[in-house]
């Protein structure tokens, strides 16, 4: 009677949590990408560095930039730009001008996610979609590939260094990626190379190995929908698959499919991208197959090599879509009465 | 698919809430002593609230009638204590309103000791005046819902009960006083099962107890009277075990269809608590005016499981288990996942409580919240494969209507999605708001 009561707050039930939140789901991510990013770092040394800094630096300067008062901080503590950043950065060319780099992080923040309302509402993946921005503005510098230099730190591609606005010299020898030699020289890469990363390509695809122990370690904590990279996969292989039976020298294997280009990095860290993928489990199936079909219709038919970036944004744009049509069953409908 | 669900004896999705059971299992439930001022609230089951049947200044005495049903959907209330009425009017409810209650004082000195009431000879009884009896009990359904028991009870004609199932699951976190009745009570556990399969002409009874509880399993097993149609079923740990109609997919393997009853499948579902009332009743005379409360949680000092008479302040409860510690910010009456706070210490204990729990800081810090990301984390959740990811979204932008084609009255409010909500977004409190906008709009319009 003596003691005040203390003042009670009427949080809703329940006041339980499962203890995972939104930022550590993104740090997981980047936890992810540590061991196949640390492969870059190996074979492209200070270049990949550059790179992937411009890139998260171009990021976050545009999260920081649109955000305004408290939700600065905020914005940039949920790790999400710092993300955007290094996804898009694996996925460019070694020998790209920092300044191409810088700009291509701050698009993809700016009109990959804050024009749309910010997190959680865009409706393209925002790291494909400044990708998509380099290539289409830098189509040169953006298909240009350096074989790894070998000599580590000590060097940087002069390209890198080229100013704003003026075109790179390119200096160190180029390389086609694998799918470029199929593509245009019918010449295969041999799959240990493809695996470990011994091949041009961008800084982060050139580890397929590297990349699915990451993907292993997000299913394991349950942060990717795994129905989304499997169907991407298994789709790609049985179209390659198929494709072999009538020509095995034009077309490639199923491991050549699933280990060249960007189609580990796309289907496992871009496609499950959760904002811009389904996330009914039936939407999430047809999202991946859809992936696939696209990839190899226009690795195999397109004039491009590499089909991934786009196949993955058609399908987000078709995410919407397929959320309303691929609702669950709910629990007691569509039952019959006894 | 239906003969693999029965193989898994599951439900699909659910959540996996910690325990926290360890705080009380093991203490054997208690009487806390006789307080000075009860109040009765006269809404305290679902439904219409009772009418009085006592003026100011009577007399009652502790199991007398003090107000009536009010209506089919309503229930009799008895006086918890022997005393004087003092009043009756407005008094604060669990939810900070002003509701119609009854406040009684208690005797100073009394013994409270109440005569051992007429077994009442249930077996002669017509199966309307058996409903009849339970109605004028008082008996609600003691999960926490506190649905009146006679409603569930009384099965149209041309429906027929195979089997009554008796909910044991309790799947609340920390709540134990379901555990305690099973394994202290079991003969009454077991008498009040006959007495209800009989009335309802069930076939068998099957009781479904999470396997957490494995002596409440056991107890339970040994006390079945050979030739008693009961069967004890095992279920798994699981978030919401003990919804009904997810207990009846876990044990019979069959989904209730949406909009219907649990009796469209031949089931009728009790909780453990409502059975022990039953028999309480018939074999002993004794109308509900008391319950066994769970007191727990980090901000009490003194765990415990107590028969707590009803209209008993949570001041009184509380102060019983010596106080509270420290860092109190939050009281729930009911269980962590879809108990319902309370906002001032004064609140009664109810016939539907079957916790008081109190929380400290940790557990009601303010989460930050997160923009949705559409992780699906609560479309795996939701046992009733429901989009709280959408019904968010959409009651955030207040488009309720639309809510409706995704089914929204389906949604039974157990917690899953908001537990499971990496974005800490209030799923649960967002549905709720668009529920009450249906329904309220409606009534002003229709």
């Amino acid at each position: 009677m003596t003691k005040k009561d203390p003042d009670l707050l009427l949080f809703h039930a329940p006041l339980l949590r499962q203890g995972m939140t939104t930022p550590k789901a993104m740090r997981d991510v980047i936890y992810a990408l540590l061991p196949a990013t640390g492969a870059a770092l190996w074979f492209f040394g200070l270049s990949a560095v550059l790179i992937l800094g411009t890139c998260i630096a171009g990021a976050l300067l545009a999260e920081w930039l649109f955000a305004t008062g408290e939700s600065r901080t905020e914005s940039l503590r949920d790790a999400t730009a710092v993300l955007t950043g290094l996804l898009l950065g694996l996925t460019l060319p070694p020998g790209l001008p920092l300044w191409m780099a810088f700009l291509g992080g701050f698009v993809a923040i700016s009109l990959g996610k804050v024009i749309w309302g910010g997190l959680g509402h865009n409706l393209f993946n925002p790291a494909l979609l400044g990708r998509a921005f380099l290539l289409a503005t830098f189509p040169i510098a953006m298909t240009t590939w350096v074989a790894p230099s070998g000599d580590g730190f000590a060097s940087v591609y002069t390209s890198n260094l080229a100013l704003p606005f003026m075109q790179a010299q390119v200096d160190a020898v180029t390389s086609a990626t694998p799918l470029g030699m199929l593509k245009f020289e019918q010449e295969v890469t041999p799959l240990a190379n493809l695996m470990f990363g011994k091949t041009g390509g961008s800084l982060g695809e050139t580890s397929g190995l590297l990349l699915l122990l990451g993907g292993i370690y997000l299913w394991l904590r349950r942060d990717l929908d795994w129905r989304i990279p499997v169907s991407i996969l298994l789709t790609v292989v049985i179209f390659s698959a198929v494709l072999s039976l009538f020509d095995a020298t034009r077309f490639p294997t199923p491991l050549f499919s699933v280990f060249s280009g960007g189609l580990l990095l796309g289907a496992i860290y871009m496609a499950t991208d959760p904002v811009t993928s389904p996330i009914t489990p039936r939407g999430a199936w047809i999202f991946g197959i859809g992936v696939g079909v696209l990839v190899m219709l226009i690795r195999v038919f397109g004039g491009l090599p590499e089909g991934v970036m786009y196949a993955i944004l058609l399908m987000n744009a078709a995410t919407p879509l397929i959320d309303r049509y691929t609702q669950p069953r709910v629990f007691g409908r569509g039952v019959d009465s006894p | 698919m239906q003969a693999l669900g029965l193989l898994r004896r599951n439900f699909e999705h659910g959540v996996y809430p910690a325990h926290h059971k360890n705080q009380t299992e093991d203490l054997p439930i208690q009487r806390v002593p006789f307080v000075k001022d009860y109040v009765m609230p006269l809404g305290q089951h679902i439904g219409v609230p009772s009418r009085p049947v006592v003026v100011a200044g009577e007399r009652v005495r502790r199991g007398q009638l003090i107000a009536e049903p009010g209506g089919f959907v309503s229930t009799a209330l008895h006086s918890p204590v022997t005393g004087t009425i003092q009043k009756i009017g407005d008094f604060r409810g669990v939810d900070g309103r002003f509701a119609p209650a009854i406040r009684i004082e208690a005797d100073a000195f009394a013994t409270q000791q109440i005569d051992a009431g007429n077994a009442v000879d249930w077996q002669s009884l017509s199966l309307e005046n058996f409903i009849l009896a339970v109605q004028m009990a008082g008996i609600v359904g003691m999960g926490g819902a506190a649905f009146p028991a006679h409603v569930k009870l009384s099965v149209p004609d041309g429906i027929r009960i195979r089997s009554l199932l008796v909910n044991g699951a309790e799947c609340e976190p920390y709540l134990t006083n379901d555990y305690r009745l099973m394994v202290e009570r079991p003969e009454a556990l077991l008498e009040g099962v006959e007495i209800v399969r009989q009335k309802l002409g069930a076939e068998e009874t099957v009781i479904g107890v999470e396997i957490n509880k494995p002596d409440a399993i056991e107890i339970i097993r040994q006390h079945i009277r050979p030739g008693q149609p009961v069967r004890v079923v095992p279920l798994k740990v699981k978030y919401p075990q003990g919804a009904e109609k997810m207990m009846i997919k876990s044990v019979f393997g069959r989904e209730v269809p949406a909009g219907q009853l649990p009796r469209d499948v031949e089931v009728n579902v009790n909780n453990v608590g409502t059975i022990v009332a039953i028999a309480d009743y018939f074999l002993r005379g004794l109308p509900l005016i008391e319950r066994v409360v769970t007191v727990s949680g980090p901000g009490v000092t003194y765990p415990a499981n107590l028969i707590v008479p009803l209209g008993t302040p949570v001041r009184d409860v509380v102060r019983f288990c010596g106080g509270l510690k420290g860092g109190t910010r939050e009281i729930i009456m009911g269980g962590p996942m879809m108990g319902r706070p309370i906002a001032s210490l004064d609140v009664p204990v109810l016939k539907g409580c079957s916790g008081v729990l109190v929380f400290t800081e940790a557990e009601t810090a303010r989460r930050k919240e997160y923009p949705c990301i559409r992780c699906g984390r609560c479309l795996e959740a939701c046992p009733y494969f429901l989009n709280p990811s959408r019904f968010a979204r959409l009651s955030k932008a207040r488009k309720f209507d639309e809510m409706k084609a995704f089914n929204i009255f389906d949604c039974v409010e157990c917690g899953c999605c908001t537990f499971a909500c990496p974005s800490n977004i209030p799923i649960v409190q967002l549905i709720r708001t668009a529920k009450d906008d249906l329904t309220h709009r409606k009534e002003s319009t229709g």
